[in-house]
């Protein structure tokens, strides 16, 4: 290890916790105590956080099979008995059968076109040297650090133009857009660790510089395409700016979006039992995902921070 | 591996670099423009104004409201956030008590359990997660001050998001919530890379944990903290500030302006109010922060990097 500055300023209060535990000789018993004491502490406060995380979750699964009488009535109370019909209800009148459709749709359409994208682009930039790679790579990295809200007003204007308003096919074309600065930035550094060798070898062999990529160096990418993908798939599932600007048209909302006009115009209808049936039913599939993909998805959303 | 190497160059570029110029690039240019402009966005015709939006802005009183709350969202919530997840995170990974016969550093136990759960709230879509707290908020049916009820503080019964006093803390909690997990898991990943017998050194010298946190895990960790920071603030200055403020609070931005953020102002301008050149204007302004924030903190973050 190399330290080469001064440490980090320490606090008053752990100075005094060291010249506490240096007093050589202390009485191992006490030394002990204190050590269970702050364990119990610590642990503690991570159970705390724990019940916090997961309490808001089981209540809202909790009320989704209450009728509204008693969600307004008493909002811990167990439900009376499991009203299935809300989970219905909200599937069928309240349209989220439609807003899973859309969502579907345009998720997987902008994340294959993403991926496809975003590893051809990567790939250029990383392995080809050519006038202007430079300032492309960084064209594209630097949409990371732009307020995207500051596009959308033109955008509106540039989507509406192009007849693309309100389309699903819009709405994907704008996904991938706004999901290549990352895709691009994790791919090219992924793409820049591969070993050069193999796609040399393949090229000799005569294959073409698009048959290397596709069948030599996109296999190899496998380990980055999933992480990159796992990550593009959530923001885009979970995406809710785009498609408040760019999405106005009612049949064609998205999951996000669906939800909170259904909790607007619950407003005046009056079914929260539907609403929160809705709002469980759209959180479950994603944490079901999630805590069978654990691994996967944890290595795919901190990927890109930890490079 | 020269040849028709230009052609595959050009064909592999065209098309993403062609789709993220017309809906990225493009747009970002013709806002900048577009701030110097009468615009409305209802019609096409506009003329140039020069300076008049800036001025505007300048003695625009909801403006400097929702750039002082912008600013606090960038500033207060990461530290908060990230300080939250470094301490559970030290105390997930190295907290532990120790136990004869094991290895002299290790976390508390049920540490994989705490790493899965605190992460639930990532991923799931901000707007849900705002959806449920504006119901848990509600004063006289929601979640939080029926709990308060139900252990006898009936006099404590805030109204939470409708008491301008209390709404922004209300929203910015929201995000705190459903961020820390990311960051633990984050940070956590961090921590296990670092060499045990860094640890191992520091107790033989009968460092506690507190000096152990602040002379090992937070210096080795600075790199992942200050990215993280950047990553924080610019998510709360942009997309997550503007769905929970958009979804929660009355008004939206309100009551009394009390939560309005920059972010939702220029959307309120352009697509509510039929002021395109001037929800540009604002936008332009938040551009400004935007970069300004992650220049100082990559500024004043800047350390020797540690090798180990």
């Amino acid at each position: 290890m190399k330290t080469t500055e001064t440490p980090a300023p320490v606090p008053a209060e752990s100075g005094a916790s060291v010249s506490k535990a240096d007093a050589p000789a202390g009485p191992p018993s006490r030394e002990k105590r204190e050590g269970t004491v702050l364990n119990v502490f610590s642990h503690g406060i991570l159970v705390i956080w724990a019940i916090m995380v997961v309490l808001p979750l089981l209540w809202a699964v909790m009320t989704s099979f209450k009728d509204d009488a008693s969600i307004f009535g008493s909002p811990w109370s167990l439900p009376d008995a499991l009203h299935f019909d809300n989970w219905s209800r909200a599937w069928t009148q309240a349209n989220m059968s439609d807003y899973f459709l859309n969502t579907v749709l345009v998720v997987g359409g902008s994340l294959v076109g993403t991926l496809v994208l975003g590893s051809m682009a990567a790939y250029v930039l990383a392995r080809f040297d050519f006038p202007g790679n430079r300032f492309i790579y960084f064209l594209f990295i630097g949409g990371m650090s732009f307020p995207i809200m500051l596009a959308l007003v033109p955008l509106f204007y540039v989507v509406n133009n192009m007849g693309l308003l309100n389309t699903i096919h819009g709405l994907i074309l704008v996904y991938i857009a706004y999901s290549l600065p990352f895709t691009v930035f994790f791919l090219t550094a992924f793409f820049r660790t591969l070993p050069t060798s193999v796609a040399e070898a393949a090229f000799v062999d005569g294959a073409s510089h698009t048959r290397t990529f596709f069948q030599i160096m996109l296999p190899m990418a496998k380990p980055g395409l999933i992480s990159v993908g796992i990550f593009n798939f959530l923001g885009q599932w979970n995406q809710y700016m785009l498609p408040t600007v760019l999405n106005t048209d009612p049949d064609k909302r998205v999951l996000t979006q669906g939800l909170v006009q259904l909790a607007v115009s619950q407003g005046y209808k009056g079914d929260w039992s539907g609403l929160f049936a809705g709002l469980v039913m759209a959180m479950l599939p994603v944490l079901a995902a999630y805590v069978v993909f654990q691994r996967q998805v944890v290595a795919g959303l901190t990927a890109g921070a930890l490079k | 591996m020269q040849h028709g190497k230009y052609r595959f160059i050009v064909g592999f570029l065209a098309v993403p670099l062609g789709v993220y110029a017309l809906f990225v690039v493009w747009p970002f240019i013709q806002s900048i423009y577009y701030s110097f402009t009468d615009w409305t966005g209802l019609s096409p015709e506009f003329k140039m104004v020069g300076f008049d939006n800036y001025e505007r802005m300048l003695d625009d009183d909801i403006f400097w409201k929702s750039l002082q709350h912008s600013l606090l969202f960038a500033l207060l919530l990461p530290l908060v956030t990230l300080s939250l997840a470094l301490f559970f995170a030290f105390m997930i990974n190295v907290g532990g008590r120790r136990r004869r016969g094991r290895p002299v550093i290790s976390g508390v136990r049920g540490s994989s359990f705490y790493k899965i759960v605190y992460f639930f709230p990532q991923v799931l879509s901000i707007a849900i997660v705002a959806l449920l707290f504006a119901f848990a908020y509600n004063p006289d049916s929601g979640a939080i001050n029926s709990l308060l009820r139900g252990i006898g503080l009936d006099s404590v019964q805030p109204l939470w998001l409708g008491d301008p006093s209390l709404a922004l803390w209300c929203v910015m909690a929201v995000l705190v919530w459903s961020t820390v997990g990311f960051f633990v898991v984050l940070f956590s990943a961090g921590m296990a890379s670092v060499p045990a017998d860094l640890y191992e050194a520091a107790l033989l010298d009968g460092a506690g944990r507190a000096t152990t946190f602040f002379r090992i895990t937070l210096p080795l960790l600075w790199d992942t903290v200050q990215s993280g920071w950047v990553y924080m603030g610019i998510l709360a200055l942009g997309a997550e500030s503007f769905a929970v403020v958009q979804i929660m609070t009355t008004g939206p931005g309100g009551p009394d302006y009390s939560t309005t953020v920059m972010v939702l102002y220029v959307y309120q301008k352009a697509f509510r109010d039929g002021q395109a050149a001037y929800a540009t204007t604002i936008g332009v302004a938040l551009l400004v922060v935007t970069l300004a924030f992650a220049a100082v903190v990559m500024r004043l973050g800047r350390r020797e990097r540690l090798e180990y």
